[in-house]
C-alpha cells in the first residue's frame, strides 16, 4: 500500500469512529427530541444524559481528526469540499456548536423550563448535524464536488444526498436505540430497556428499508459508488445486511448486549463500503488519492502522529468507556412506576 | 451585495469573532485544570474546603469545555471555509502541528470526561491524578495551535519555485523561529487570563459580604497563579517584541506608530496616525528604541520600510499593543502590591478599594488577550502568511460570508450570555443548598412513593423556588 492511500485509510477510520461513537450521541439527541413531554420522556432523557454524558466530547474530536487528516494529506481537496459544500458545511458547524453547549447547559440549568429549551437546541441540533453531515457524504459520493469547486446548491441537493442525510440519521438513531437499550438493561431498568429495544428495531428496520429502496435513486445519481458498492465493496454490503439482521434479531429477544455488537458492525461495514466503494477517489470522479496528495514528509508525520495517537489517546478512551460501562455498583436504580 | 473587499472583510470578521470568542475558552482549557489541581491536591491533604471548591470548579470547566470544544471545532472548519486559499495551498506545509493538537484535544475530552465521572468512583489519588494529562495536553495543544500562527508570522519550512510550494519540511514548518516566543506569552496569558478571572470572581462574592472561607481560599489560590503569570509575562512579551524588527518590521513600525525609520525613536503613548503624522500622542524620546530595539541609537523600522500596499492599519494595532501593554504592566503591578501588604500584615481582601480593583482585573486580563491577540493579527495584513500569501488571495470565493458572518454573532454572543448566567446560576445555586442539579434533565423519574407527575411538579417546583429565593 502507497503512503498516501495509507493515509486516506487512517483518515478513513476517523470516519468510521465517528460515524459510529458520534453517530450514537447524536442518534440519542434524535430520540431526546422524540421522547415527549417532561413526564413521558423523563427517564429516558436520564439515561441518554447518563449514556453519553462522559464520552460526547471525546467522542466528537474524531470529527476534528478527520477533518485535520484530510487537510493535512489531501489540502486540494479539502479546500475544494469546504468550498464547494459550503453551506451543509455551515449547518453542520452551527448544529455542532447547539447541540454541545444546549447539552452542557441543560445538565446545570436552573429551572425546568430553561432545560426544556437548552434540551430542544441540544436535540434538535443532535437530529440537524448527521443529516447534513451525511447530505456531505452524499455530494461526495455523488461525484459533485469537482477539484475546480462546484455549485454552492445543486452539489449538495442531488438524490445521493438526500439519501445520505435521511440514512445517516436513521443509522443514528437505530445505533442510539441499541446502546440505550444496553445501557438501560446493565442499569436494571428493563422497562426502558424494552423501549429503546422497541426504538431500535422501528430505526434499524427503517434503515434498512431506506437502504434498499435507494439503490434506485443512486444507481442514477451516483455511478462510480454504485459499481464501487456492487463490485469491490459487496461482501461489505452483505456483512453490514447479516450484521443488521442479526442486531434486530438479538433485539426482539431482548438481548441487548449482542444487539449493540451487531449495530456497531452493520453500520461500520456499510460506512467502510461507502470507502472501499470509492477508492481510489478522494471526491469520487474528480480527485483520487495518489493526484492530491500531500506533500511526502508530511504523510509519515501523519503515520507518526497516528502512531502517537494509538498509544496514548486510544487506551485512555479505553479506560473512559471501561470505566463508564462499569458502574453498575452506583447505579441509580430507576424506578418505573 | 458587498463586493470583494467587502467579503474579505466580513470573512476576516468572522474569524476574529470566532476565534476572539474561542481564545478566552481556549485560556481555561489550557490552565484551569492546573488551578483545579493545585486546589484539589491540598483538598486530599486535609483541607474540606478545598475539596468543595474542586468538585464546584470542575463542574464549571465542565459547562467552559464544552464551549470550548464546539467553539474551537467551528475555527477548524472556518480555516477551511474562509481560508481556502491557503489550506489548498500550505495545510500539508503546516498540517501536522493541527494533526498533534487533535491528539491533544482528544486527551483533554477524555480526560475531563473521566475526571467529571470520576468523583467518588476511583480512588481519590487516581482521581486527582487524571487532571495531569489535560494539564499536559493544554501545553501541547497551545503550543500546536500557536505554532500555527507563528508559522504565518514567520513563515518556514518549504520554498516557493515557479509559483509552486516545494522543499517542504513540516518540522521545520512547526519549530519556526517564532514558535517559542509566541507559544510562551500566550500560555502566559492564559494563566493569567484564568488566574484573574477566577480571583475576580471571588473577590466580587467578597465585596458583597461572603467572606467564608471558601471565598477566601478560592481568591487566593487563583490569584497566587495569577501572580506568577502576570510577573514574567512582561518579560517573555518584551523579548517577543525585540525579534519583531528583523522578521516583522511592518508590524513592529505599527505597534509603535513610526511613519518614518530613525534612530533615537521615541516610544509614542496614544495617539494617531493621520496623513503620515503621528497626532496627539505623547513622546518620549528614544524609549521606543531602547525597548524595541535594545539601545538608543538602534534603529526603529518605520512604516516607510515597506510599500504603502503592504502596511498594516497602524492605528489598531499601535492601540491594541498599547491597551495590552498597559493593562500588562497595571496587572504585573497588582500582586506585588497584593503580597507585601499581605506580608506586612494587614488583610488586603479587607480593603474594599483591593477588592474592587481585583474584581476590574478579571476582564481587563480578557480585554489584554484580546488586545494582543489583535495586535499581532492585524499587524500581520494585508498578509496571511507573511510575505506569502495575501489574506485576499486566501479568502473564499464564495460570496455572501456577511450571512454566515451575521448568525455567528448573533451565536456567539447568545452563547456567551447563557454560559454566564448559567455560571452565575450554578454559584447561586451553591450558595443557597450546595446541590445544582436539576434531578433528571426533563422530569425526574418517579422516586418510589409518587408518581412521575407529583415528582415532575416538586422538582419544578423546587426550582422556581431557587431563583425566587434569590
Amino acid at each position: 500500500m502507497k503512503l498516501a492511500e495509507l493515509c486516506a485509510a487512517l483518515m478513513f477510520f476517523g470516519v468510521v469512529a465517528y460515524a459510529i461513537f458520534a453517530g450514537a450521541d447524536f442518534g440519542s439527541g434524535v430520540w431526546d427530541l422524540l421522547a415527549g413531554n417532561a413526564d413521558k420522556g423523563g427517564e429516558l432523557r436520564a439515561q441518554i444524559d447518563e449514556s453519553i454524558g462522559p464520552v460526547w466530547e471525546a467522542n466528537h474530536v474524531w470529527l476534528i481528526y478527520v477533518l485535520v487528516f484530510m487537510w493535512t494529506a489531501f489540502p486540494t481537496a479539502f479546500a475544494a469540499m469546504v468550498t464547494t459544500l459550503f453551506i451543509p458545511f455551515m449547518f453542520v458547524a452551527l448544529g455542532i456548536v447547539i447541540r454541545g453547549s444546549g447539552f452542557a447547559f441543560r445538565k446545570f440549568a436552573a429551572t425546568m423550563t430553561q432545560a426544556r429549551l437548552y434540551g430542544v437546541a441540544f436535540a434538535a441540533s443532535s437530529l440537524i448535524t448527521p443529516f447534513f453531515l451525511g447530505m456531505i457524504a452524499g455530494a461526495i459520493a455523488a461525484g459533485r464536488v469537482p477539484l475546480t469547486g462546484g455549485d454552492l446548491w445543486s452539489s449538495w441537493t442531488g438524490p445521493t444526498s438526500w439519501i445520505g442525510g435521511v440514512l445517516a440519521v436513521l443509522t443514528c438513531s437505530f445505533l442510539a436505540a441499541t446502546f440505550l437499550a444496553a445501557d438501560a438493561a446493565r442499569g436494571g431498568n428493563h422497562a426502558l430497556a424494552a423501549q429503546c429495544g422497541r426504538k431500535a428495531l422501528v430505526s434499524g428496520v427503517l434503515s434498512g428499508a431506506v437502504a434498499m429502496i435507494a439503490i434506485l435513486p443512486i444507481e442514477r445519481d451516483a455511478n462510480t459508488l454504485v459499481d464501487g458498492l456492487q463490485g469491490r465493496a459487496a461482501p461489505l454490503i452483505v456483512v453490514s445486511a447479516i450484521a443488521g439482521l442479526f442486531a434486530l434479531w438479538r433485539l426482539r429477544l431482548q438481548r441487548y448486549a449482542r444487539a449493540r455488537v451487531g449495530a456497531v458492525i452493520a453500520v461500520a461495514s456499510v460506512v467502510i463500503g461507502w470507502g472501499v466503494a470509492q477508492y481510489p477517489w478522494v471526491l469520487v470522479d474528480h480527485a483520487k488519492i495518489a493526484d492530491v496528495a500531500g506533500a511526502r514528509p508530511t504523510l509519515v508525520g501523519l503515520l507518526i502522529v497516528f502512531a502517537i495517537a494509538a498509544v496514548t489517546a486510544v487506551p485512555s478512551m479505553v479506560w473512559l468507556y471501561l470505566l463508564v460501562n462499569r458502574r453498575e455498583s452506583d447505579h441509580r436504580i430507576t424506578g418505573s412506576s | 451585495m458587498l463586493g470583494d473587499a467587502g467579503q474579505l472583510m466580513a470573512a476576516r470578521y468572522q474569524m476574529a469573532v470566532s476565534l476572539g470568542f474561542h481564545i478566552v475558552l481556549s485560556c481555561f482549557g489550557m490552565a484551569f485544570p492546573a488551578l483545579i489541581y493545585l486546589i484539589h491536591r491540598r483538598g486530599l491533604r486535609g483541607d474540606a474546603d478545598a475539596l468543595v471548591l474542586a468538585k464546584r470548579w470542575s463542574k464549571a470547566a465542565a459547562v467552559l469545555f464544552a464551549v470550548g470544544a464546539v467553539s474551537g471545532t467551528v475555527l477548524s472548519f472556518e480555516m477551511g471555509l474562509l481560508w481556502p486559499g491557503m489550506m489548498s495551498r500550505y495545510g500539508d506545509v503546516i498540517g501536522l502541528p493541527f494533526a498533534l493538537e487533535g491528539i491533544a484535544f482528544f486527551i483533554e475530552a477524555i480526560f475531563i470526561g473521566i475526571y467529571l465521572f470520576g468523583w467518588g468512583r476511583m480512588s481519590p489519588k487516581v482521581h486527582l491524578m487524571t487532571l495531569i494529562p489535560m494539564i499536559a495536553a493544554g501545553v501541547v495543544g497551545s503550543f500546536c495551535i500557536v505554532s500555527v500562527n507563528a508559522w504565518m508570522n514567520s513563515p518556514s519550512g518549504f520554498r516557493v519555485v515557479g509559483g509552486r510550494v516545494v522543499d517542504i519540511d513540516p518540522l521545520a514548518a512547526m519549530f519556526n523561529n517564532a514558535v517559542w516566543l509566541q507559544f510562551l506569552h500566550m500560555f502566559v496569558a492564559a494563566y493569567m487570563v484564568v488566574g484573574f478571572v477566577v480571583a475576580g470572581v471571588y473577590a466580587s462574592g467578597m465585596i458583597k459580604g461572603r467572606r467564608d472561607r471558601l471565598h477566601r481560599l478560592g481568591f487566593t489560590a487563583a490569584f497566587a497563579m495569577a501572580t506568577v503569570a502576570a510577573l514574567v509575562q512582561p518579560l517573555i512579551g518584551h523579548v517577543a517584541g525585540m525579534r519583531l524588527a528583523e522578521h516583522q518590521p511592518a508590524k513592529l513600525a505599527a505597534m509603535e506608530l513610526a511613519p518614518v525609520t530613525e534612530k533615537n525613536a521615541p516610544l509614542v503613548i496614544g495617539g494617531i496616525l493621520i496623513d503620515g503624522e503621528v497626532r496627539y500622542g505623547i513622546e518620549i524620546p528614544g524609549l521606543s528604541s531602547l525597548l524595541a530595539r535594545g539601545w538608543f541609537n538602534r534603529p526603529v523600522p518605520g512604516l516607510d520600510q515597506v510599500p504603502k500596499a503592504d502596511r498594516p492599519p497602524a492605528n489598531v494595532v499601535h492601540n491594541s499593543f498599547q491597551i495590552m501593554v498597559g493593562i500588562g504592566t497595571a496587572l504585573a503591578l497588582l500582586p506585588p502590591w497584593f503580597w507585601w501588604r499581605r506580608r506586612r500584615g494587614r488583610r488586603p481582601i479587607d480593603s474594599k478599594r483591593f477588592l474592587r480593583i481585583a474584581v476590574v482585573a478579571g476582564p481587563a486580563a480578557v480585554l489584554a488577550l484580546e488586545a494582543g491577540w489583535t495586535t499581532t493579527e492585524v499587524g500581520r495584513q494585508p498578509w496571511i502568511v507573511q510575505d506569502v500569501l495575501r489574506v485576499k488571495d486566501a479568502v473564499t470565493p464564495n460570496g455572501g460570508i456577511w450571512i454566515s458572518l451575521s448568525v455567528i454573532v448573533v451565536l456567539y454572543l447568545a452563547l456567551g450570555m447563557i454560559t454566564g448566567a448559567t455560571l452565575r446560576s450554578m454559584s447561586r445555586r451553591w450558595r443557597d443548598n450546595g446541590e445544582i442539579e436539576l434531578p433528571t434533565p426533563y422530569g425526574p423519574p418517579a422516586p418510589p412513593a409518587t408518581t412521575a407527575t407529583t415528582a415532575a411538579a416538586a422538582a419544578a417546583a423546587a426550582a422556581a423556588q431557587r431563583v425566587s429565593g434569590r
